[in-house]
Parts: structure tokens; sequence; C-alpha cells
């Protein structure tokens, strides 16, 4: 692969502009003494590296991202390339053979018209692949011979050096803004051109959900957009049912865990506890299909149901509410452990059972604590996909029966997004929008328990 | 003054205190309950997946002898080690030889039942010792699902007593399958493999951590030892915290929107898989590396600075070797989770099917917890074993990560 060897290559000269400008920091050194030097001799070495290693990298990075382009440009211009359907998959496949063949990917071509592409595939390649590495050998030499030539006695080679690293160290932290950014400019985008073909009325206060991707995409159906379907059932699962599982379960299990447990139960709960957070939620998935959901149906039918859903919103719910228990009784543990001692003793003092203080003092004391937990519990379980990919339904259904089919936002966006639909379908775009709106929501409720977390903690300092 | 004050233990106190005591022993139980029932079904969990499991790493296999001096195979070892080996051993049909022998061994039911890939293994040991040829070797083959269902005591009558019959002969048999190791995902669940989707899972996070990591940690060490207090370090950081938060769904709708638009033909490849594991790891490594770099002691900078180290060496020479554990075990962890991430890579293309372990990081391929996913939407009863065996593998490893980070924490903790 020319990309590694390039970039060995380029490393390999960075660590010669090393010991050679090391080597010549040492001469002056020696010729005029330490004090006289404004740097040590490595930061010589480094400065030069840098100036080599930089500009042959960031044109590496440039060129594997253009040269595919040009590479094509150059090969659709060649008069082989006249012959070719207009445009199409059919197209995209026959260049797509022809380049895989050149590259030395695949045996042979099967289809003549390929067969006839991979001459100039070949050549192309070639050639922009010789000026690539003579580019960058030139930006490599030239950098080094320019910082080479800099290397005096006084020059303050680690003030250099330093600021680039600082630069370096400003960029990486820059990438969580540009992170960010790019989600909430990818979605809105994606977003905007939904709600060019579907009103966003429709789509957020309609009752019915039924996109059709096979659908003509000129003149989509915006009735059957409507996602309060799957608002319910997002808040349903996730919020209800996992909830009136977690959050007690949660609670008490922070409380034994922090007033009443022995230290030597302490030391095996937690980790216990860890790894319960710790399992993938696919497994939990696999758990819920397979185990929980036809144990939930056989007792429906058991219970004198008919025809009970084998994919209830139960089901989903209730593995949720398990996975969501290890989240909540930490965040109980952490908001408790806060509270200051003096209240918890003062309760004692005044003839009060553990439960009593636990009650009346503990737990109101830090609640603003707990309720924040909740909220992020609450984030974390309607922004959870896997469970209810595999246990919950895909048709959208508005009811509170538990035990009836639902769906969630997130198994749409899944459902819309690996299905045969193209890219311009409204139907496709849709995940993006339901996208959004899980991003605002667990946005806004992840800033409010943040915030709420933060007061309550000046409260008692 | 001697007014004599009455006894508090009056026979209401007595009885309201036996109630508060009952009370009290409730609500503990309570608390104890509430913890019994988390570790009853992790214990539950383990349990079930464990038994299901062994059953995924064996297979029923069919003991077939074929003598290939009578087959008349041509094996030049130069042919049989390029690409096109298998083509030019199917060219001289090998398929119709394997089948002949079987017929001979087991019988026209039984050779009926021998799986519909079972060639392509003797096909594998050839190009693997092309000398083979010269002999007559014994092969274990996989048998047909339907006889494997059969051996389990589920399906037909007559095919269960083929599999009793020829158990009793001694040719069909539940053997360890060595070969789910190291085969790749098919359509048939005995000849289906874990090393295809683990391999994907190994590039995805050496990519992940590549990018993760350095990123994680430069940008953890400006924020807690350069960063001036200001609007755009509050927004840095509140942008971290929000990404840890973001569901990691979110994370795939970036890598399709952006990646996938960027880098159009490498839909399914690690290396796509990776950047977006990255986006997704790197705010954790940032949490965590912060909260390592401020247990390092104020003294520790002020030495340093005192015998005339500039910031940066301060922080490259003392800070981050002193926090190095701290930031390592966060790594980890935070790696342990991307293992185990299924739902961003769905939306990235990682659930196609593919058939052969990947060459690189640009070629297509699944990771562990999709193929889990992807098994787990099988018909096939055989693949109910087999995805108990994939997420058993894939347990281990996140339990070997797991253990690795708290061996560090507890070697390497300091209290200062």
């Amino acid at each position: 692969m020319s990309l590694t060897i390039l970039l060995l290559l380029a490393l390999g000269l960075g660590l010669a502009g090393w010991l050679a400008a090391r080597s010549r920091a040492w001469a002056f050194r020696r010729a005029s003494g330490a004090s006289a030097m404004a740097a040590l001799p490595s930061y010589h070495g480094w400065y030069v590296a840098l100036w080599i290693v930089v500009p042959m990298v960031l044109f590496i990075a440039l060129w594997s991202v253009v040269g595919p382009h040009l590479v094509s440009q150059h090969v659709l211009a060649s008069p082989a390339a006249a012959d070719l359907p207009a445009f199409g998959f059919k197209r995209e496949s026959m260049l797509a053979e022809a380049r895989a063949v050149a590259m030395g990917t695949a045996p042979a071509v099967f289809n003549d018209q390929a067969r006839a592409l991979v001459e100039p595939y070949r050549e192309a390649i070639g050639r922009y692949q010789a000026i690539g590495i003579v580019v960058t050998l030139i930006l490599g030499f030239l950098g080094g011979v320019w910082a080479f030539l800099r290397i005096k006695p006084d020059f303050a080679a680690r003030t250099r050096v330093e600021r680039t690293i600082m630069v370096v160290l400003l960029l990486a932290s820059l990438v969580a803004i540009l992170t960010t950014l790019g989600i909430f400019a990818s979605l809105v985008f994606e977003t905007i051109r939904f709600f060019g073909m579907v009103n966003p009325v429709d789509f957020l206060f309609g009752t019915h959900w039924g996109p059709d991707p096979m659908s003509s995409a000129a003149n989509p159906d915006s009735s059957r957009y409507g996602a309060i379907p799957l608002f319910w059932g997002t808040i349903y699962i996730g919020a209800i049912i996992a909830m009136i599982v977690a959050i007690p379960l949660g609670l008490m299990s922070a409380i034994y865990l922090t007033q009443y447990a022995k230290p030597a139960v302490r030391a095996w709960v937690k980790p216990a506890l860890e790894i319960l957070a710790g399992v993938p939620t696919v497994v939990y998935g696999y758990f819920a299909a397979l185990t929980v959901a036809p144990a939930i149906r056989d007792l429906a039918l058991a219970a004198g149901m008919s025809n009970p859903s084998s994919e209830s919103a139960l089901a989903a719910g209730l593995v949720m509410g398990v996975m969501i228990i290890p989240f909540v009784s930490s965040m109980a543990d952490d908001s408790i452990a806060a509270v200051p001692q003096a209240m918890r003793d003062g309760s004692l003092a005044m003839g009060a059972t553990t439960s009593e203080t636990i009650r009346r003092v503990l737990v109101p004391a830090a609640l603003p604590g707990i309720v924040a937990g909740v909220m992020l519990a609450i984030s974390r379980a309607i922004g959870e996909t896997m469970i209810v990919v595999m246990a919950a339904s895909t048709a959208a259904n508005l009811s509170g029966n538990p035990l009836e089919a639902m769906t969630t936002v997130t198994v749409q966006i899944v459902a819309m997004l690996t299905g045969e639909g193209s890219f311009d379908h409204p139907a496709t775009l849709s995940a993006f929008a339901l996208g959004f709106v899980l991003f605002l929501v667990t946005l806004g409720l992840n800033f409010i328990a943040l915030r709420v977390v933060k007061r309550f903690r000046e409260a008692y300092e | 003054m001697s007014e004599r004050i009455p006894p508090t233990r009056t026979p209401v106190f007595e009885e309201r205190l036996k109630k508060r005591y009952a009370a009290e022993r409730r609500f503990k139980l309570a608390g104890i309950a509430a913890i019994m029932f988390s570790i009853a079904v992790l214990a539950f969990l383990l349990v079930t997946m464990t038994l299901n499991g062994i059953g995924g790493f064996q297979r029923a296999e069919l003991t077939v002898p074929i003598d290939f001096t009578q087959a008349g195979i041509a094996g030049d070892p130069v042919v049989l080690s390029q690409p096109g080996g298998m083509q030019s051993l199917e060219a001289q049909d090998l398929p119709s030889v394997v089948e002949f022998f079987a017929e001979q061994e087991l019988g026209p039911q039984g050779a009926a039942q021998l799986g519909s890939g079972a060639w392509r293994e003797v096909g594998q040991a050839i190009i693997d010792d092309p000398s083979l040829l010269n002999t007559t070797a014994t092969f274990d083959l996989p048998a047909s699902p339907n006889l494997a269902a059969a051996l389990n005591g589920e399906g037909s009558d007559e095919t269960q007593a083929l599999a009793a019959r020829l158990v009793e002969q001694g040719k069909l048999e539940t053997a360890f399958d060595v070969g789910f190791l190291s085969r790749a995902d098919a359509t048939d669940p005995q000849q289906v493999g874990i090393w295809g989707a683990l391999k994907g899972s190994i590039l995805t996070m050496i990519v992940t951590l590549a990018l993760a990591f350095p990123i994680g940690v430069l940008a953890a060490l400006y924020l807690e030892e350069y960063a001036p207090k200001n609007r755009w370090t509050d927004l840095i950081e509140v942008s971290i915290n929000n990404l840890a938060a973001v569901p990691s769904i979110i994370f795939g709708l970036l890598g399709l929107a952006v990646f996938l638009w960027i880098f159009p033909s490498m839909r399914s490849a690690p290396l796509i898989g990776g950047m977006t594991l990255a986006l997704m790891t790197m705010p954790v490594i940032v949490i965590s590396g912060r909260n390592a770099i401020k247990a390092v002691p104020p003294s520790i900078r002020d030495g340093a600075l005192a015998i005339g180290a500039s910031p940066v060496q301060v922080v490259f020479h003392h800070v981050l070797p002193l926090a190095l554990p701290g930031i390592l075990t966060g790594t980890i962890i935070g790696m342990a989770r991307a293992l185990g991430e299924t739902a961003p890579l769905l939306m990235i293309g990682m659930r196609a099917f593919v058939a052969s372990p990947p060459d690189g990081f640009t070629s297509p391929a699944t990771v562990l917890p999709v193929q889990i996913f992807l098994w787990s939407d099988e018909i096939d009863r055989g693949f109910v074993e087999r995805t108990s065996a994939a997420i058993i593998v894939l347990l281990l490893f996140l339990l070997v990560m797991n253990g690795l980070a708290i061996y560090l924490r507890n070697k390497f903790e300091k209290k200062w």
C-alpha cells in the first residue's frame, strides 16, 4: 500500500532530519559553549523534524482525498470511457470493477467495457501516485533544508517547538466542538430537506405513522409521517415502564449499599453492578427477544388474552429498566454521599432509626440530585437502540396497553436507514428528522440535569 | 424540686417502638431484595448464555475417509496457493468426489445429509497440504442443519432414526468445532465462524484507539493545564459533556451523513466504523483523563517550574507520566464500551453479509456485536446456539478489558 510506504518515508526523513539537526546543534554547542545556546540540541532536532514531517503528512492526507477524484476524472476523459452508459448504477459498477482490477484487488473483469477501462485506470493511478510521491518528497526536503539552515547557537528552537505543541493541543480540544457542529449540521441539513417534502406540523402532531419507501418520492403523502405514535412508544417504553423498574430498584440498591452494607459486601456487590452496566446492549436485546418476550406472551395467554403480541412494549421496557438500574444506583449513590454527615448524625441522635433517617432526612435532602440522575437515566433510555430494535415492534401503535406491540424513535431510525430506500426519499430522510428530535430532547434533559446537580452541590458546600 | 420524671418506656411507646423496628427491618429487606434482584438477573443472564453457548462451540460432524489416489485430482502446489486454488479444485469436480466417498461410507441417505459446503473444508485442507492428494485421509465434515437438529432430538422421525444409526456406527458425533474460531459468516449455521467478525472488531478498535487516545489525551491536557478561563473554553467543556451523553445512534447518523459522504466507496469499512466510534469514545477519554490529571498534586508542577522547566516540559515530563495509569484505565473502559457498541455501526452499513474475514482497514467487514444481532435475526434453530457462543466470546473480551482496567487502577493508584 503506497500510503503506508509514504507515511513511513515521512517518518524516516523526519528521523534523519532530527539526527542531522541535533548533531549540528551539538557542534555549535561544543564550539561556543552550553551557555551560548538558546535551546538544548534535541529541540533543534525536533524543530527540523517537525518541518519535514508536518508538510509531508498534510500533503499525503490531502492527496489521498483528492487523488482518487483526479484519477477518475482522468479515466473519464480517456477515449475508452466514451462508450460507457451515461449515468446510473451500471456506470458506477463498471468503473469500480475496472479500478479494482487496476489496483490488483480483484483477479479479472467480467465486463468487456470495463476491461477497456483497466489500462487507462492503471496508467492514471501510476501517474498520480508518482506525482504524489515526488511532491511529498520535495515538500519534506524543502522544509527540512529551510529549517536546517535556520539553526544557529542563539536560535530559540524550544519556543518554536513548544508553540507547535500548543497549537496541536488546541486543535485536539477543538475536535469536540467540531463533532458537535458536525452532528448538528448533518441533522439540521437533512431535516430541512425532509421538511421541504413533508409538512412539519403533520410530522410533529400527526397520529398515523406508515412511510412507504417504495412510493414515489416526488409527491409524498404527508399524512403518513405523523410521529406522535413513535414519541408515545418511546416515552412509554423508556420513560415509564423502564423507570418503574429502574427507579425503585436502583434507589434501594444505592441506599442499601451506602447505609447498611458492610464494606466486604459492598466490595463484592459494586463490581457486580458494574458488570451489569458493562453488558453490551445487544446482549440485553437478545435476552429480551429470546427469553423475556416469549415468557410475557405465555403469561398473557395464561391470563386469558387472545393473541397477545410477542413483541410487547413490556418486554423491551423491563429489560431496559434492568439495564438502567446500575446507572440510577450510581447517580443516587453520589447524591446521597453528598449530603453532609452532620444531618445524618443529627437525625440519629434524636432517636430516629436508620430507615427513618433515610426516608425523612437523607432522601429529601438528596432529592434534587436523585431527580437529576433519573432525568439522565431517561435520556439514556430513550436513546437506547438495540434492546428496542430486537425486542420491540416496527409497527406504530398508539396504545396504553403494555402487552401490545409498540415502536420507538430509534427503531424507526434503524428501520428507515437499513432498508432499500434511496437517499432522496422522504422515508429515508425522516430518520434524520427523528434523530434531530431525539438529539434535542436528550440534550435538553442533560442540560437541565447538569444544572440541577451543580446547584445542588453548591447548596451544601 | 423533686418532681418525678414519668418513665419513657410506657406501653404505648413500647408498642410504637416495635412497629418502628419492624419498619426498619422491612426497609432493610427491601434493600437486600433490590440488590438480590440485580444479581439474580446478572447470574441468570450469564448462566443461560453459557448453557446455550456451550452447544454453539460444537457441531455435528460426519466422519468420511477419502481415497485421493482414486480421485485423480491434480494438485499443483503453485496453482493451489494462488487465489483461484479453490476454483481449480471445483473445476476438477472435488464436490462430486467428496459426495462419492460419503455415499460409500454413509449410504445414499447419509450422504444427502452432508452439509452443502462441506467439500470446501476438504478443499481448504488440500490447499494447506497438497501432499494429501497421494494418500487416504479421513475428514470430519459438517452435517446438514437437519441432521444436526435430529441429533438433538428434533425434526422428523426418519432423520432421527438415521442420526441414531450413524451415531451407533460411530460416524456421526458432536465435536468441539475448532473452525468456529477461524471461519467467517455463512448461511448454514453448521459452517459459520466468528473469526471474520472478531477480526473486523479488532481492526475497528485499532482505528478507534489510534484516533481517540491521542486526541482525547491532548484535549484533556489542554483543558486541564493550559486553557484560559473564557467563553471558548466553556464552549469546549459544554460540548464534551454533551457528547458524552448523546445517544450512540446519533453518532451513527453523523458517520452516515459526513464520513460516508467524504468516502463514498468505504461503506462497511472498519476505517469508517473506527472513526465513528472514535468520536464516541473521545469524550470518555477526555473526562477520565481530566480527572487523572487533576489528581496529580500541584507541588509536582511547582517543583518542576522552580528548577526552570518550561510549562510544556512540566506537563510532558512530569504531569503526564504520573497521570498516565489513570488515563489508561479510562481509555480501556471507553474502548470496552466501543467494542460492545452496535447501533452506530448498523447505520454505516456494517450489517452486510461478509463471508470472508476483512483483508484490511478499507475492505467490507462486520463486527462482533453486529454479528450477534444478525445471527439473532436468523430463523434457523442452529443459529440460537451460535449466537450465544458469539456472545460468550464478546463477553470474554469485555471481561478481560475490564479486568485489565481494574488491575491498572489498583496497581498504580496513588494517594498523594
